[in-house]
């Protein structure tokens, strides 16, 4: 039975440790007053018994994919990425990638994994590559990442220990792979003028205002025109072919998805002055109206 | 800001040649001298200038714009006070030399020296994107955008729109952008009814400007040229009415915009053959 007197033992800055069971309320010293989230002395000292918590959790992690270990610019190229946003790769864990490498490759793991920690990156697991790779990556004391995409957390999770119920079960850390740079949308609000020219370099282009006949629009990505578009749209600029272009009137004079291109001449006059969507279907320039309202 | 509180650089620029430009800096500049501002008019297109001779000032022009920049003359030597207009004062260019004689420190060092004592400095720009223009508008706090109604001048007027959001000294600077207005000249309703012209708002769509003024093509344009008087002082004429409507937006007061519709022609007035 909570002994509610007991609480003013707990009220000070040790109540608040225990966190599996009383939260804010054991901190605070309330009795319970309605009955529940209150812990008795009694069982904060039972709790104490158990010096750990497990519990599951997930990290996102940067992944570098090795290709060529042995190659002399290596480092010196990785320094160069490295030194590009200096804060971001400061003591950043990082998982390193083998899959790419061939089975033959004869590599000291050792020294590469202690060249890489001399960019302040740390390393912290492995994944794929060949057994030899692999067994050497053990042994420097590297972990084990699953191989490919994300794990998902019910696959990882084993059952339940049924002598402990209230024990969650050791997980593996799901990891994702993202990309090491991620570049912002470049979002035009004013019109874009004739003869100006805007180009979104690895990322989306959006532009909330109309494009007059005579500019450009590039982008890597997608791009997207919540207004007439009447200059020239060139998406997926270096090669993407899963690039799209969007807009809420094309009045376009050329658009192009990683270089397959259309002229204004041959935009069929179902599609002239309404809003539309242009992809590659098939590797050949489509459109698709799209649905508004 | 940090410069003479009052003093405001205007430039009229176009892209477009021959859409009114030189007409409107002419009749603009009047239209502020007479509503008692202090103001120099500045002709910036070296070797083809033409604002002296709308300004009816071409026989008095000894030392010029090229001379202060290259510190031949001093400012005063080469400034003109309008003969008829009290406040107005015209800056002519050289007719010898050509653009490449503008330097972006002579311009600068021009325009301040200009602003320690006029209200307001209007920049005559010539046609086209170069040099010439490019230096009329560095420096600019407004732009007037003068454009015909239709597709090659709308596409001009779009295009040095560009160039002012992105190579002014504003622009460069981070400063707050240049104010930007749209003088639509040598509008006809007629053919803007049988289609063979754009519509005001066709226009306003494509380059999205606030719109200054609207000023009807007119045959007083041409007589006022050729005697040298801006037309903004001939009264009779719907081209000067609309001018002096336009400096009045541009000072901030709210003035309908007329000579936008077809006038009905009435018996008396076609027997009376009222000039435009």
């Amino acid at each position: 039975m909570p002994v509610p007197g007991a609480m003013a033992v707990g009220s000070g800055p040790d109540a608040g440790r225990n966190q599996t069971h009383g939260g804010p309320d054991a901190r605070h010293g309330t009795a319970g007053t309605n009955g529940k989230a209150t812990v008795s002395s009694a069982s904060q000292v039972a709790e104490r018994d158990v010096p750990f918590q497990l519990r599951g959790n997930s990290f996102t992690m940067m992944v570098l994919k090795v290709f060529a270990p042995t190659s002399p610019n290596f480092f010196t190229q990785l320094n160069v990425k490295v030194r590009q946003a200096p804060n971001f790769f400061h003591n950043a864990p990082v998982v390193l990638d083998f899959d790419d490498l061939p089975e033959s490759i004869v590599f000291d793991l050792g020294a590469f994994v202690a060249q890489v920690q001399a960019l302040n990156l740390l390393p912290v697991g492995f994944q794929g590559g060949p057994q030899a790779v692999r067994e050497a990556a053990m042994n420097v004391g590297l972990t084990p990442m699953p191989s490919g995409r994300a794990a998902k957390l019910e696959e990882v999770v084993k059952a339940p220990d049924p002598r402990q119920p209230d024990q969650q079960a050791p997980v593996a850390a799901p990891q994702v792979l993202i990309e090491v740079v991620h570049r912002p949308t470049v979002v035009v609000t004013e019109p874009v003028r004739s003869g100006m020219r805007v180009y979104a370099e690895k990322t989306d282009l959006i532009v909330t205002s109309s494009v007059s006949p005579g500019a450009e629009l590039l982008a890597d990505g997608n791009i997207h025109v919540y207004g007439a578009l009447r200059g020239r749209a060139l998406a997926g600029f270096s090669g993407d072919t899963n690039a799209r272009i969007f807009c809420h009137s094309l009045e376009a004079e050329v658009l192009s998805v990683a270089g397959n291109y259309r002229i204004s001449e041959d935009i069929g006059s179902d599609f002239y002055k309404k809003a539309v969507q242009v992809f590659l279907r098939d590797g050949v320039l489509s459109m698709d109206l799209l649905k508004t309202g | 800001m940090g410069e003479a509180p009052l003093s405001k650089i205007i430039v009229m620029t176009s892209g477009k040649g021959g859409v009114g430009k030189t007409t409107s800096s002419a009749a603009f500049a009047t239209g502020l001298a007479l509503r008692g501002f202090k103001t120099v008019v500045i002709d910036f297109d070296v070797g083809l200038r033409n604002l002296d001779l709308v300004m009816g000032c071409e026989r008095r022009v000894v030392f010029d714009f090229i001379n202060v920049i290259n510190g031949e003359a001093k400012l005063n030597q080469a400034l003109i006070k309008d003969k008829r207009i009290e406040n107005l004062y015209i800056l002519p260019t050289s007719q010898t030399r050509d653009k490449d004689a503008l330097t972006r420190e002579g311009v600068e060092k021009v325009l301040n020296e200009l602003s320690k004592e006029f209200d307001y400095i209007l920049c005559d720009s010539p046609a086209g994107i170069e040099r010439g223009a490019l230096m009329s508008l560095y420096f600019a706090d407004h732009a007037i955008i003068v454009t015909n109604p239709e597709v090659s001048s709308v596409r001009d007027s779009d295009r040095i729109l560009g160039v002012l959001n992105s190579r002014s000294r504003r622009a460069e600077q981070g400063l707050e952008p240049v104010t930007q207005q749209l003088l639509l000249t040598r509008y006809d309703p007629e053919r803007v009814e049988k289609g063979e012209m754009l519509k005001v708002d066709d226009v306003l769509e494509i380059l999205a400007i606030p719109l200054l003024g609207v000023i009807p093509e007119s045959q007083a344009v041409l007589r006022a040229s050729n005697v040298g008087m801006p037309v903004i002082l001939d009264e009779v004429s719907n081209a000067g009415l609309a001018y002096s409507d336009a400096v009045g937006r541009f000072l901030g007061e709210d003035i309908e915009h007329r000579f936008v519709t077809p006038q009905k022609k009435g018996l008396f007035s076609r027997l009376l053959r009222r000039s435009a």
